[in-house]
């Protein structure tokens, strides 16, 4: 069984005299035991809510939430607040993208790993300060007894993060949810901060699901991939079987679209055309069908069902990328 | 030549220590306030006027209430020994040293300053703490607390001060306590505002959500992330109604609606004794005038200071 089954899960928002926004369309994947599932996708295409949604961060009111998210057998979006409290941070916790804004300036690094400590695992005192040094340690930061004393402003970026880092893996916890943890730093910060999420995966046998719009993260990291298109999964596989061989024109173009070092200089780059806000509601059609160069007639008329393609290779589509056009 | 180089040693064991306690952003903010010119002069009006409340008795070179000047005060032929040797700032239509009132009087009038302002910002920021927990975690429920008190703040704020000061008398009876309950009260609102919407500016931010993610429990949340965040503007407005605090206290005594034995000293008593004289004897008006002003100033400029010192986007 897998550790983390997400089955059709849907969020809306609502308002009053409009029209709900389905943030997030009917998603399902699964998360196995040490595994690293990323979860790919634009701005807007409901990755991050997916995310706060499996924390129960989501506000309570204008928000409605459907399908199931079953974490060890037990469906966290029944779960009450209370009970998902205790959830938090000790079986399932979360890194952020931004790790200056998600640290709280006015209180030293110590005590908010501490806090964690002492929350979940009942560590007090020098105890506590003891095992949030470690953790600091573990997570690559020098002179931890010394950053422990320290505010977030005196830290660099990559400290930072890491930081965070230490704070989500204190109580060992299950599943980690990175939701693009490595957008706000820069490039050789990303490179040492995706290796140690890798290293800390192995060794606590926990499973990851990385959120990202950067295909070189998922390609560096991830067992499995599910790509997000308007709020639904429109291609998920294994790692390899994706970069190889996509099947939806979406994930072929922004494969197509990255720009490549063996590429001769006068060559264009092959962008998507249009942009996210093109995208025609699923009940109509595929989405992505207004953006598409394989636009068939039978794209429109309602929504195309995630078909495995291939031993375990999903495509939403009805006119997929096959191999002999790959370029 | 050793005790040269123990010297250095332990200076950079010193440097060393220093180095490892983390700058806190207070303590940047207090630092920052300390190199701001404004900020010392008003510290230092402070301190001095603090220490005339508290050591005042012993300068005072006649008993406040004694009649010092026995000679000819006349009322009608405008003769009021003005500052002469003995009375360093003359005397008042009862013959009392002014100097000696004024001193002592700085210990009432700081006192009831001082008081009235933690009045105001103990139960204001209580006020304040409730509805912005209420407003920012609390849901349904909580918008509807957090409604509830603050519509008691609108009625608080929409009366005027003053008179909702007089009312307060009215209701509890004159007296010094009073002067310190209506002023604070006159303060709730803003206090209790104020920190309700830096709360609720910080209890959407990113590190709150980081660490509900990490299962932090909303009591934890609230004192030990939101309030720490959200209190730098309450501080600041404090000292600012400091200064407010003690002209409206004296206002109050102004209008006798301070202490019962109006010859004890207090700023305000003295301006009212004053005011009758304004033509023969400015000067009696003037003392205790430019008292409180030189007090407020100190005040305000240490609270402006403070503000500009915690305001992060004037940060530099």
């Amino acid at each position: 069984m897998s550790l983390l089954d997400v089955q059709d899960l849907t969020v809306a928002f609502t308002r009053r005299g409009e029209p709900d926004v389905r943030a997030v369309d009917g998603v399902s994947f699964t998360v196995d035991e040490g595994k690293i599932v990323g979860l790919v996708g634009e701005s807007g295409c409901g990755k991050s809510v997916t995310s706060l949604a499996l924390m129960g961060l989501l506000p309570k009111r204008g928000v409605r939430l459907g399908g199931k998210a079953l974490f060890e057998g037990t469906d966290l979006l029944q779960l009450d607040p209370g009970a998902m409290r205790d959830v938090r941070g000790r079986d399932v916790a979360m890194i952020f993208q931004d790790p200056l804004s998600s640290l709280n300036p006015v209180i030293s690094i110590g005590l908010q790993v501490t806090e964690v400590l002492r929350r979940h695992r009942g560590l007090k005192g020098d105890a506590a300060k003891k095992e949030a040094a470690d953790l600091l340690d573990r997570v690559g930061i020098p002179d931890p007894t010394r950053r422990l004393r320290e505010y977030p402003h005196q830290l660099s970026g990559g400290m930072r993060q890491r930081a965070l880092i230490a704070m989500a893996v204190a109580c060992r916890p299950r599943l980690l949810i990175a939701d693009e943890p490595t957008t706000a730093l820069d490039v050789t910060i990303q490179a040492q901060i995706l290796e140690l999420l890798k290293d800390l995966v192995r060794e606590f046998g926990t499973s990851m699901i990385m959120i990202t719009h950067d295909l070189g993260v998922v390609a560096g990291l991830c067992d499995t991939v599910n790509v997000l298109y308007s709020g639904r999964v429109i291609e998920a596989a294994g790692r390899r079987p994706l970069f190889a061989a996509p099947r939806h024109p979406y994930t072929h173009g922004l494969l197509g679209s990255i720009p490549r070092l063996d590429a001769d200089v006068d060559e264009a780059l092959r962008p998507i055309r249009g942009s996210v806000r093109d995208a025609l509601p699923w009940a109509e059609g595929c989405a992505f069908q207004p953006r598409c160069d394989r636009a068939v007639d039978a794209c429109v008329g309602g929504p195309p069902e995630l078909e495995d393609t291939f031993t375990g290779h999903l495509c939403r589509c009805v006119n997929p990328v096959t191999h002999e056009e790959r370029v | 030549m050793s005790r040269k180089k123990d010297r250095i040693d332990r200076l950079a064991v010193l440097a060393a220590s220093r180095a490892e306690t983390g700058e806190s952003l207070w303590r940047v903010a207090f630092k920052r306030v300390r190199r701001s010119p404004p900020a010392v002069v008003g510290a230092v009006i402070i301190v001095v006027f603090l220490l005339i409340a508290l050591l005042g008795p012993l300068f005072a070179p006649y008993d406040p209430v004694a009649q010092t000047w026995r000679g000819d005060i006349s009322e009608a032929n405008g003769i009021f020994p003005g500052p002469r040797s003995g009375n360093l700032l003359g005397v008042d239509n009862l013959g009392r040293d002014e100097f000696s009132r004024l001193l002592i009087g700085a210990r009432i009038s700081l006192l009831v300053g001082v008081l009235a302002t933690l009045f105001g910002l103990v139960i204001g920021s209580a006020l304040g703490i409730a509805s912005g927990t209420a407003a920012g975690l609390g849901g349904r429920v909580g918008s509807w607390i957090d409604s509830v008190i603050m519509r008691f703040i609108d009625i608080l704020l929409s009366v005027p001060g003053l008179l909702l000061a007089i009312s307060l008398a009215a209701m509890i009876g004159n007296g010094l306590p009073t002067v310190m309950i209506a002023v604070g009260t006159i303060n709730v609102p803003i206090f209790a505002r104020l920190l309700r919407g830096s709360m609720l500016a910080q209890a959407h931010s990113d590190y709150v959500l980081a660490s509900t993610a990490l299962g932090v429990r909303k009591p934890k949340i609230v004192f030990g992330h939101i309030v720490p965040n959200s209190i730098a503007p309450v501080i600041v407005q404090a000292t600012l109604t400091l200064a407010v605090a003690i002209i409206e206290a004296a206002g109050l005594s102004f209008l006798g609606l301070g202490n019962a034995n109006s010859s004890y000293p207090e700023w305000g008593v003295m301006l009212a004794d004053a005011q009758r004289y304004l033509s023969v004897a400015p000067r009696m008006s003037i003392f205790p005038a430019v008292a409180i002003i030189i007090t407020a100033l100190g005040f305000t400029l240490l609270g402006e200071s403070m503000r500009e010192a915690l305001d992060p986007k004037l940060r530099r």
